[in-house]
This record gives C-alpha cells, sequence and structure tokens, in this order.
C-alpha cells in the first residue's frame, strides 16, 4: 500500500490518480495509524511553505514525518512544495522551518530577467550519474510550476536540474530514503510516470 | 531551457465541447474527455477547460467531466468559467485540475483571486480576461460575460491589480481577433507582456502554424492557446510544434 499525506492541501486526486495507474493500491489519509501501515508515503504540496508546515503541525503529521524518515528511515516522496519541505528553510513569506533532511534552502527566483513563477516544460538534466536516466526518454522534459527553490544543497543530493534563466533550478534530490521532485511527476506525461515508477518499485 | 506551451482550449456546455465564432453561433465539436486524450498524445502542454453551461446541474456535469479528465491523461489542465467562490475553485483542484481561471467572478470581487491566492498559491490562480480595442483606438476595455458586457475598465490597469492581488498567470483573449483566424492581437499582447512579470498565455485569432510563430518570435507571450484550429484536425498539436521547432523555437517535442 502507498500512502499519500493530506494534510488538507494539494491536489491529491491526480497524484493519486497516477500511483493508481502504475498499478498500486494507495490511499488517502491524515491519519498516522493508517499511514505507518504503508510501504511507501508521498507528500504532495501545493500553496505557501509556512501554511503547508502549519497544516502539516496542526494535524499533528509532523512528528510522525520526522519518525517515518530519521528512526523508521522508510520512503518518503516529496513532490513540489513537499520536496521543499525537506529542506531546512523557505524565505517564502518571512523565514519558515523545514524538516531538514535535505542540506539547503529555498529561496525566492533572484533572477529579474525571467518570468515568475517558473511555469510549463522544463529539461531534467542529469547532474549525477543515476540509473533513473535508463528509463527516461533520451530528452526528458518535465512539469514545473514554481516560484521558489532549493539553493546551497549538497551536490550529492542533486540527480537532476533545469535552467532557468541565470538560475540552476534542482529538480529531482535525493538523500538516504527521501525522494523530492520540484517539478510534478503526476502532470508530466509519460516521463513523469516512469519516475513515479522508479519511486514506487525501487526507491530505496 | 523553458519550452513554449501549445494549450489547446475546449469551450464544454453541458458536458460537450463547442466553439463559435465571436462567442456566438456555438457548434457542438465532440466529447471532452476523448478530445482530452487526443491531445495528449499529440503531446499538448497543457489544457483549458472552459465551462460556459449556465446552470447548476451543468457545473455539477463539469465536475464530473473534470474528474475523468484527470484520470485519464497525465498533464496540467486549467478550470474556468462560473467559478464564483473559494469553494467553487476547491471543488475543481480536488477534482484534478491543476489550476483555475478566473474572469467575471474577478471583477465583479477581486478579492477571489487574493483568496484564492492565498490558499491555493498563486500558481493556481489564472486570471482570464477578455478585452476589447476602444473605439478610439486609446487602449483596451476589460469585457465580461462572455463579450456581452463592456466593463469600461482599462485593460493594462485590471492586469496591474490582477497581479497584484495574486494571480500567476495572465490568460488574454482579444475579442477583436478572436475566432476571425487573422492572427493573435500582437498589439494587446505586447502591451500587457510590458507592464507584468508572470507569464502570459495568448489567445483568440490563431488561424495558421505562421500565427504560432509569429506570437513567440515577438516574445509577446509564453504560450499560445487555440481551439477550432485543433478540434476540427485542421493542424495537430504535433504539426504546429515540429513547425516551431524549425523556426528555433523552444518547445517540447
Amino acid at each position: 500500500m502507498i500512502g499519500i499525506i493530506d494534510y488538507g492541501m494539494g491536489n491529491l486526486f491526480s497524484v493519486h490518480n497516477a500511483v493508481q495507474k502504475l498499478g498500486y493500491d494507495v490511499l488517502i489519509s491524515s491519519d498516522p495509524v493508517k499511514l505507518e501501515q504503508c510501504q511507501k508515503l508521498i507528500l504532495p504540496g501545493v500553496g505557501a511553505f509556512g501554511d503547508m508546515m502549519k497544516n502539516i503541525k496542526e494535524s499533528q503529521l509532523d512528528a510522525f514525518i520526522e519518525n517515518w524518515v530519521r528512526k523508521e528511515k522508510k520512503p518518503l516522496l516529496g513532490i513540489c512544495l513537499g520536496m521543499q519541505s525537506f529542506f531546512e528553510s523557505s524565505e517564502e513569506n518571512g523565514i519558515h522551518e523545514g524538516f531538514g533532511f535535505l542540506k539547503g534552502q529555498i529561496v525566492f527566483m533572484k533572477d529579474q530577467k525571467v518570468r515568475v513563477p517558473h511555469i510549463g516544460w522544463n529539461d531534467l538534466i542529469k547532474e549525477n550519474e543515476h540509473p533513473i536516466f535508463s528509463k527516461l526518454s533520451a530528452h526528458p522534459y518535465v512539469y514545473y510550476v514554481h516560484s521558489y527553490y532549493a539553493s546551497n544543497m549538497d551536490p550529492d543530493d542533486l540527480i537532476g536540474y533545469c535552467d532557468y534563466g541565470t538560475m540552476k533550478i534542482p529538480g529531482l534530490v535525493m538523500h538516504e530514503n527521501v525522494m523530492g521532485c520540484q517539478f510534478h511527476p503526476e502532470k508530466s506525461g509519460e516521463d513523469g510516470l516512469k519516475i513515479l515508477q522508479y519511486y514506487l518499485e525501487e526507491f530505496v | 531551457m523553458l519550452t513554449k506551451r501549445i494549450i489547446p482550449c475546449l469551450d464544454v456546455k453541458n458536458g460537450k465541447v463547442v466553439k463559435g465564432i465571436n462567442f456566438v453561433g456555438l457548434k457542438e465539436v465532440g466529447d471532452p474527455v476523448e478530445l482530452a486524450q487526443k491531445y495528449y498524445e499529440q503531446g499538448a502542454d497543457e489544457l483549458v477547460f472552459l465551462d460556459i453551461t449556465a446552470t447548476h446541474e451543468g457545473r455539477d456535469t463539469m465536475v464530473q467531466v473534470v474528474e475523468q479528465v484527470a484520470s485519464s491523461i497525465y498533464m496540467p489542465f486549467t478550470v474556468g468559467g462560473g467559478l464564483k467562490t473559494i469553494e467553487d475553485i476547491k471543488r475543481v483542484l480536488r477534482a484534478g485540475a491543476d489550476k483555475v481561471s478566473l474572469n467575471s467572478a474577478a471583477v465583479k470581487n477581486p478579492d477571489l483571486i487574493a483568496q484564492g491566492a492565498q490558499i491555493f498559491g498563486n500558481q493556481c490562480i489564472v486570471l482570464a480576461i477578455d478585452a476589447k480595442a476602444r473605439d478610439d483606438q486609446s487602449g483596451w476595455n476589460v469585457v465580461i460575460h462572455g463579450g456581452r458586457i463592456d466593463t469600461g475598465m482599462d485593460l493594462l490597469e485590471w492586469v496591474q491589480k490582477g497581479v497584484s492581488l495574486g494571480a500567476g498567470e495572465i490568460l488574454l483573449t482579444s475579442m477583436d481577433t478572436d475566432g476571425v483566424k487573422q492572427g493573435y492581437d500582437l498589439k494587446m499582447l505586447q502591451a500587457v507582456r510590458n507592464i507584468t512579470n508572470v507569464p502570459v498565455i495568448a489567445s483568440g485569432g490563431c488561424g495558421s502554424l505562421e500565427h504560432f510563430a509569429e506570437v513567440f518570435e515577438t516574445d509577446v507571450a509564453d504560450a499560445a492557446l487555440a481551439a477550432s484550429l485543433f478540434h476540427y484536425d485542421e493542424l495537430s498539436v504535433q504539426d504546429v510544434k515540429v513547425y516551431l521547432q524549425k523556426k528555433g523555437i523552444p518547445v517540447r517535442l
């Protein structure tokens, strides 16, 4: 069973559909007892960083997620804002603390010459050798939609990225048992589904 | 590199896709889920569904359409038309839409943009604007209710206000060029482009491959929307992208 963590935000239906299409049983829940029984979890996200962390805390899911990742060492996939929450902090509407599973901060897009939000299909360029790329098309494109991005991260954690103006935007990150996508794999066509499938079948 | 987006638009009435000229003379052109599937396979970058039904029954039908679309394609799509409250927005997002477009309802209640952006994020709120050149050619006015009512409000002022309230994207339709297939309204698009930093989707008037190229070569938009061209199979999304790539415009192929 795959669990999608519901903290009252986000387009959970699309992630649910994509996981189901890949042949997995999936549940959407905010109940730690139910989520605990899953093999792998997904943390989707849309909206603002501070609101997300607040909702996670109010749903009393913060301790559960910390325990799942740090103590139990079980797999967690973060999508978009979910991925951003894995970093140490974000400067979106004031400074907010993240889970800190990965080194780095979420910052606003600094390049004044590009349009913000970054919306649309951009590359997933290989930063570090990884078996996931052998599963994707020769020139993968994935769908990004965001105004903030991860900076100062550990280069070893970065798997794939895209260029936007002068910025290098981390797209796919992995660290031990956490995986994060800044883009939306559930909205990125066949390559997106392959990335999701990699997480479900092979990650950790 | 961020690619330019090609977006088929589907006007939906009572669960069927329809198309008219200058917002009148509506004709049924197909089933929304089948068309969505077709465009997904052709490599469309996004889809826009505009619900032009006026009734409550029609709205419920639309939510079902959204659910069916979300279960059959793995690409982003926007839903608009008749969304008046945060509850309305929540309903289509929960059904699987990624973004909502707000048009007349935002003009009447600009706070809907601010609230929507606050709750769902700026990237979720597309401000759809229909505009028309003023008779004295001094600029453009915002029109609402499918082009029937001229608000007297200046287009550029509304764009600025909408973005400051939290709209993450502008979907700009020219009522002067819509449905006549003589090309996008480049002058109007350029004027909007000059005053905002959010992505702009060009809409209204596309009739040929050259029109797509034109809007990107002049860099007045990040995405181009078209309807009847695609619905009647005059062009496929694939044709458009192959053509644009030859012209040196970045597209996802």
